[in-house]
């Protein structure tokens, strides 16, 4: 399956859904998405990743860039994922001590820093 | 016992093309679906790394990928043409990547957190990434496991 990006506003975060598989592949499509959304002045995101079936370092790495973008203003990055097939590589990366992670895009767009 | 060999381009379309041939064969051997899932990761970890290293040092030549289902368990091994890993994988701050490639340090970060049947072997040139995984017993009425089902199916 390829890769499905559609964004919404909520309140004053930007919600991304993504769905499909993010690899070596599709990993630039997704990186182009954050790149034009922090563009824009949409400096709080959360990225919806329940529909994602597959994620790799390559995708990591998009992540993590999309994390610097937003923090370059100020921003954030939130991450909803309950997968526990998706949160294995956060873990063994390290990267849940960089991202937060939620259970619901409710509790992520309710979040504060 | 079946061995599957692939000759891979190196681009970043085929490394989805080795998951699935990687899968397949995987289920086929008898690996539960946990596994599945980790040997899914593993095997895309280990070509996007190699289409990173042949993109930028062997862009002409294939990436040779092998799964073989044997008495030891299942076995799978990806061959680049990269500059020899070095061993063992350091530790990376992955706030400093590039988010426009994959990191070969960081596959190998990776691959050591999923795969306890890590061996990375840095060769004259290039690298094998070596998977394994066991495989439940199978079940069998002859004493010759699963010969001739294999026979049959193929």
């Amino acid at each position: 399956m390829d890769l499905s990006l559609e964004d919404r506003t909520e309140g004053d975060r930007t919600v991304l859904v993504v769905g499909g598989e993010i690899d070596v592949y599709t990993a630039p499509k997704l990186r182009e998405k954050l790149i034009d959304l922090v563009g824009a002045g949409n400096h709080h995101l959360v990225v919806d990743m329940e529909n994602v079936e597959f994620l790799d370092s390559t995708g990591l790495g998009v992540l993590v860039g999309g994390l610097k973008r937003v923090r370059a203003h100020d921003g954030s990055l939130r991450l909803v994922c309950t997968q526990e097939r998706i949160l294995k590589i956060f873990r063994i990366t390290g990267l849940t001590k960089v991202f937060p992670i939620h259970d619901s895009v409710a509790d992520a767009v309710a979040a504060t820093d | 016992m079946a061995t599957v060999e692939l000759l891979l381009p190196p681009l970043a379309a085929h490394v989805r093309t080795a998951r699935i041939v990687g899968v397949a064969a995987a289920r086929r051997a008898g690996l539960d679906d946990d596994h599945i899932a980790d040997l899914r990761l593993a095997l895309g970890e280990s070509c996007a790394r190699a289409v990173s290293l042949h993109l930028e040092h062997a862009p002409d030549t294939p990436i040779k990928v092998v799964v073989r289902d044997d008495a030891t368990g299942l076995t799978v091994e990806v061959t680049d043409a990269g500059p020899p890993a070095t061993t063992p994988v350091a530790p990376v701050d992955l706030l400093d990547l590039d988010d426009t490639t994959t990191d070969p340090q960081v596959a190998l970060t990776v691959l050591a957190g999923l795969v306890e049947g890590l061996v990375v072997t840095p060769l004259t040139i290039g690298t094998t990434v070596t998977l394994k995984w066991s495989l439940p017993p199978k079940e069998t009425t002859t004493g010759r496991a699963g010969v001739s089902s294999l026979t049959a199916d193929l």
